[in-house]
């Protein structure tokens, strides 16, 4: 809601500069958005009249003009527009006045003629966007007067964007109000006079969805001039609130909606036939709106009809055939209420928002029509003529809703701000508001004026009186709070330290958006059922994440692309799944590329691989405390070298995966270079372990160091695993010290150097006991897997 | 005899001269050998002692014995030198230059918006506040309608919202945690919901998943005094200094009474910048009295129990603290925008 500032001063004036009027709007939950001036700045202007035109001698668009500016002699000023004419008044920029956009006027010679001014359009005077040659100004505007002032453009104009529940505020009448109520001051309502009819032209209303209509108000006006010039006070002060003016009819409509927050709306009465049905659309009906969009109608869509066919989009938009034309002569005003649950959302479903639907949805005064068809019957006949007709009323009072009574209780005022407010502070407050209110012991019986429809329980109440007795004046209380422990279990694992352990090992974490291109899922994850968007902000991002790794990899080939060749990222989210239901799974994953350190002095550059990331990832699991229980296994993903990837498994429950990303992909994303990733669902590990003491022993341990040569398809986990199988608790730790093919060793085979470390509990190792333990473990790995000893 | 002890003397005179001339531990071994080894010269004067008559004996010996201790004295101390000389040569052999950067991996980073959210979640779990999660897929019950915001209702035209279909949707706040909760438990509740958060609105200052953290908290006897405690108390320690605050009047369907908290402007200290238009002030939380419409909702009753709720926008914050001018840096994730914060 944006409106002039000396317009609302008109009605209540209180003793506060415009700032601290828009910071008391504000502070009363009206939130001012914007105060500007209603003119840019501009001097020197003054009104003129133009004596006399002539042709310019050697310009065919140009004119030379005598123009009076109340000065002893009229300017001379070459003019370029083509409207201008002797008689008429306009703004004139005398020589040394400065226009918007610091256009300074000087004494100038145009095409040989002298030419000591310049008469103004609108848009040279930054008061439109813009005109079509000078700006008219009426008759009566007196020659030589500052042009600002005559205007009033010392003004300015207050943005006030209004939440949903303040739909009274939707008009000047309401903030004038609200004004009212903040400075204690009196409201000056404009007096609304009846106006009486001087015809009897009248069109009959049938309310036929009276819950959605119950009150319907029209008016005849025969002998319309609809190309009269609206005045020019009335047009600024619809253009100060944001309002383009269209014509009369429209002008006054709007102006009434500004000033009392009343939509409403003018038929051409020659294409209503016989009478209004006010009724709900039939389904299939179609009509073609102002602007001519058509549109199909559908059930529960009011509708202003005729006897033959829908007139216009109730409370929302009017239709084109029945809109008033440059050939109106004869119109048909209506101001009716529609409740907001008929139009609530409708406009919305047919991809509309006007002034009227926004007024109506939140809720316009169910009383407030007949005044408003008076005042537009007046400001109309005033400015294009015409014989009122008598106002015709159709309602059902019954289907009006009214504003409940309301039980306010002291205790719970004072219990709910945390404040105690005297009881006579309260009633004043109320009183201020316009509630009706009746006295009781513990409180109040308040019933909000209709135009308040946010007023509907004891809290909308309390809101209230909040909010005039001040926010600011309510203490702030700082709380006992309640020796309670939170839970915390130690053993679960914790996000934050899973975070916080990849940080220190130098990975950088990322935020992606949820929602991915299906191109890229297509790629990364072809077998996903990912969940599409059906209102997608871009193609691009039309479907949610089935796994983290596209958005890693996107950000990966960014920073690429921006001189960042060494990428250590990670990032944890949900990720989504079609299932039986909707899946939502937190993980997390990470990716790295480049080399493994950042360049340095110290070490030679090397590229990562696959046991770099892997044993990050270890790192992370570790954090599990399932040291013994974490298993990798060869599998294949339709994103990695399937020579390269691996599935991770806690217990032989799979948790994750890890890999180097598929060179096709790795191509086909334009990632530079070999590129690892990992990624593990957090809920699988929420089950974590707590340690568990071993005592130490007191003897020392054994070292064995064996060298096997084993086919390169056999894994050292497999070897491991029969390891500690074969030797039962005597064998402490396996060290895997070297990793080797080539010389020496047959093709298809590697050599693995092992170091066994043995320790028993209750005595030393005898070599004995060291010797059979490594000879079975031997013996079962030949047998196993084909495991020689290297010679 | 007196021959003997002219051997002696010269004997001596020598060898104190080569100890002192040793220029390495192995040049003193060698000497100390030569003297009082097995087979070192004084040792074998020592050894002469047999030949001299008896009496004479003890004499000699004794001058013998205090010779071969003034040479192990000697030694000693000349090893002492040669011991400090090495070290100290070691030492300035080993000399580096310290400032050579250090060697291995590096450091990373957690995201600004990550380091905001877990202080936020600091501060509240400090004064008892549990952290929740909720789904980021919800449906229009949790999201919308038992929030009080009905179907049509004029509040949904302000959240750009995500649908899959009719009934789900990607939530638009974080506020469907506070049902999600309170369904679940029992007053009394004091919760916090940090996460992702969707609107379908892209430009200069939306992007269309942010971040929120939703607080409540439902007692009996909660007021909007404890509101205006609690946030006061969390705005001042977030950004580290007393701060003006005002809570302006608002409405959001599921506070009521509600409000909207505008700090004094953390850029320019309340004089009127670029950053808060020129007001002084910048609006950084949403906040209310739980309305009873909610309670009714999840089967609380608004007659016993009262409780707030607020919540903020995670990148304003992070923003208005590290002063970051463009939220779309946070998602574009240029690594060397994201390391300023590592």
């Amino acid at each position: 809601m944006k409106f002039s500032e000396a317009w609302l001063r008109e009605w209540v004036n209180p003793p506060v500069a415009t700032q601290e009027l828009a910071d008391q709007l504000s502070m009363a939950g009206l939130e001012v958005d914007s105060v500007e001036p209603v003119a840019a700045a501009f001097n020197g202007v003054v009104v003129g009249e133009v004596l006399a035109r002539e042709a310019h001698p050697d310009a065919d668009k140009l004119s030379v003009c005598q123009v009076n500016i109340g000065a002893e002699e009229p300017l001379q000023i070459v003019c370029g527009a083509k409207n201008v004419a002797a008689g008429m008044r306009v703004p004139v920029a005398t020589v040394g006045a400065r226009l918007p956009g610091d256009f300074k006027i000087k004494k100038a010679k145009l095409r040989g003629v002298s030419s000591t001014g310049m008469i103004c359009s609108a848009s040279e005077l930054g008061l439109a966007e813009q005109s079509d040659g000078i700006m008219p100004l009426p008759q009566d505007a007196p020659v030589g007067d500052d042009f600002r002032q005559y205007l009033g453009l010392e003004d300015q104009s207050i943005d006030v964007d209004l939440t949903p529940d303040r739909s009274d505020c939707l008009g000047l009448l309401g903030i004038a109000r609200e004004v009212g109520v903040i400075n204690r001051c009196a409201v000056e309502f404009p007096r609304i006079e009846s106006q009486p009819a001087n015809t009897d032209e009248r069109v009959d209303v049938a309310l036929e969805a009276d819950q959605a209509c119950p009150r319907y108000l029209c008016r005849v006006v025969t002998g319309v001039d609809v190309n009269a010039q609206t005045p020019l006070w009335m047009q600024e002060r619809l253009r100060r609130g944001d309002v383009r003016s269209l014509g009369p009819v429209v002008d006054v409509t709007n102006y009434v909606m500004l000033e009392l927050g009343q939509p409403m709306h003018g038929f051409d009465l020659q294409k209503v036939e016989a009478g209004i049905r006010v009724r709900m659309a039939e389904p299939g009906e179609k009509l073609t709106l102002i602007g001519g969009q058509e549109i199909e109608l559908t059930e529960g869509t009011l509708v202003i009809a005729d006897a033959k066919r829908p007139l216009a989009l109730a409370g929302i938009m009017g239709g084109e055939d029945s809109a008033v034309s440059d050939t109106t002569q004869n119109i048909l005003l209506e101001s009716a209420f529609f409740a907001p649950t008929a139009i609530s959302g409708k406009a919305r479903a047919y991809g509309l928002h006007t002034d009227s639907s926004h007024r109506f949805e939140r809720g316009v005064d169910p009383y407030l029509q007949a005044k408003a068809m008076e005042r537009a019957s007046q400001l109309l006949v005033e400015i294009a003529g015409g014989e009122l007709g008598p106002v015709v009323e159709a309602n059902n009072e019954s289907m009006i809703q009214q504003r409940p009574e309301i039980l306010l209780r002291t205790d719970r005022v004072n219990r709910l701000l945390g404040v105690e407010i005297d009881r006579a502070e309260v009633t004043d407050i109320l009183n201020r508001l316009d509630m009706r209110i009746i006295e009781m012991t513990a409180g109040w019986r308040v019933t909000a004026p209709s135009c308040r429809f946010d007023i509907a329980i004891e809290e909308d109440l309390i809101e209230e009186i909040g909010r005039i007795y001040g926010y600011a004046k309510i203490p702030p209380h700082r709380g006992k709070s309640a020796m309670v422990m939170a839970d915390r279990r130690e053993a679960e694992f914790s996000l934050q330290g899973a975070k916080n352990l990849l940080v220190g090992r130098d990975y950088q974490e990322v935020i992606t958006y949820s929602f991915i291109s299906p191109e890229i899922e297509a790629q990364v994850d072809p077998e996903a059922k990912g969940i599409r968007l059906a209102n997608p902000i871009s193609a691009d991002m039309s479907v949610m994440r089935t796994s983290l790794w596209p958005g890693l990899i996107q950000t990966a080939v960014y920073n690429q692309s921006r001189q960042q060749q060494r990428v250590r990222i990670f990032e944890s989210g949900l990720c989504f799944r079609q299932g039986e239901g909707i899946e939502q799974e937190p993980m997390i994953a990470g990716l790295i590329a480049g080399n493994a350190q950042a360049e340095q002095w110290g070490e030679a550059g090397r590229a990562v691989d696959f046991y770099d990331i892997k044993a990050d990832l270890e790192a992370l699991l570790s954090l599990t405390g399932h040291h013994q229980g974490i298993g990798f296994a060869a599998v294949k993903h339709p994103a990695l070298h399937p020579g390269q990837s691996a599935e991770v498994r806690i217990h032989d429950r799979v948790v994750g995966m890890l890999g180097m990303l598929h060179p096709e992909l790795e191509r086909k994303m334009g990632l530079n270079g070999a590129t690892f990733v990992f990624e593990l669902a957090l809920e699988n590990l929420t089950e974590g372990l707590l340690p568990e003491f071993q005592a130490l022993s007191k003897y020392p341990s054994i070292r064995r160091d064996i060298a096997l040569v084993v086919d390169e398809n056999v894994s050292f986990e497999s070897i491991r695993n029969l390891i500690r199988d074969e030797s039962g608790k005597i064998i402490t730790d396996i060290l895997l010290f070297d990793v080797y093919t080539g010389e020496n060793i047959d093709s298809g085979r590697k050599s693995l150097a092992l170091g066994l470390i043995l320790q028993e509990k209750s005595h030393t190792l005898t070599d004995k006991e060291v010797d059979e333990v490594v000879d079975a473990v031997l013996q079962r790995l030949a047998k196993d897997t084909g495991a020689k000893l290297r010679d | 005899m007196e021959e003997s002890t002219l051997d002696l003397q010269s004997l001596i005179e020598a060898a104190e001269s080569a100890i002192k001339q040793a220029d390495s531990l192995p040049a003193l071994d060698e000497i100390r050998v030569s003297y009082l080894g097995k087979s070192g010269q004084l040792t074998s004067q020592l050894k002469k002692l047999g030949s001299l008559p008896p009496e004479e004996r003890p004499q000699a010996g004794q001058k013998i014995n205090k010779a071969k201790q003034a040479l192990q004295g000697s030694i000693e101390s000349r090893k002492g030198e040669l011991e400090e000389a090495a070290l100290a040569q070691r030492l300035a052999d080993e000399k580096i230059d310290v400032t050579l950067p250090g060697r291995g991996l590096q450091r990373g980073g957690l995201h600004p918006v990550s380091r905001t959210l877990e202080r936020i979640e600091r501060l509240f779990s400090s004064a008892g506040f549990e952290s929740v999660q909720g789904p980021e897929i919800e449906d229009d019950y949790h999201n919308f309608e038992a929030l009080n915001i009905p179907d049509h209702h004029p509040a949904r035209a302000m959240h750009d919202t995500f649908y899959f279909d009719a009934h789900l949707l990607l939530r638009t706040h974080t506020s469907p945690v506070q049902i999600r909760t309170m369904e679940k438990g029992e007053p009394p509740m004091k919760i916090i919901a940090p996460g992702r958060v969707y609107r379908c609105d892209s430009d200069l200052t939306h992007t269309p998943m942010f971040h929120q953290v939703e607080g409540f908290l439902v007692d009996e006897n909660v007021s909007f005094a404890d509101l205006k405690g609690v946030l006061y108390d969390f705005l001042s320690h977030f950004f580290e200094r007393e701060l003006k605050l005002r809570f302006r009047p608002s409405y959001f369907p599921f506070t009521e009474p509600s409000a909207e908290v505008d700090i004094e402007c953390v850029m320019c200290g309340g004089e009127g910048c670029r950053v808060c238009s020129h007001t002084g002030w910048l609006e950084v939380l949403g906040c209310g009295m739980i309305h009873p419409e909610v309670f009714r909702h999840v089967g609380i009753d608004s007659e016993k129990y009262t409780g707030y709720a607020f919540g903020m926008g995670v990148e304003r914050l992070t923003m208005l603290r590290y002063g970051v001018n463009d939220l779309r840096l946070f998602f574009e994730n240029d690594l060397r925008f994201l390391k300023q914060f590592a």
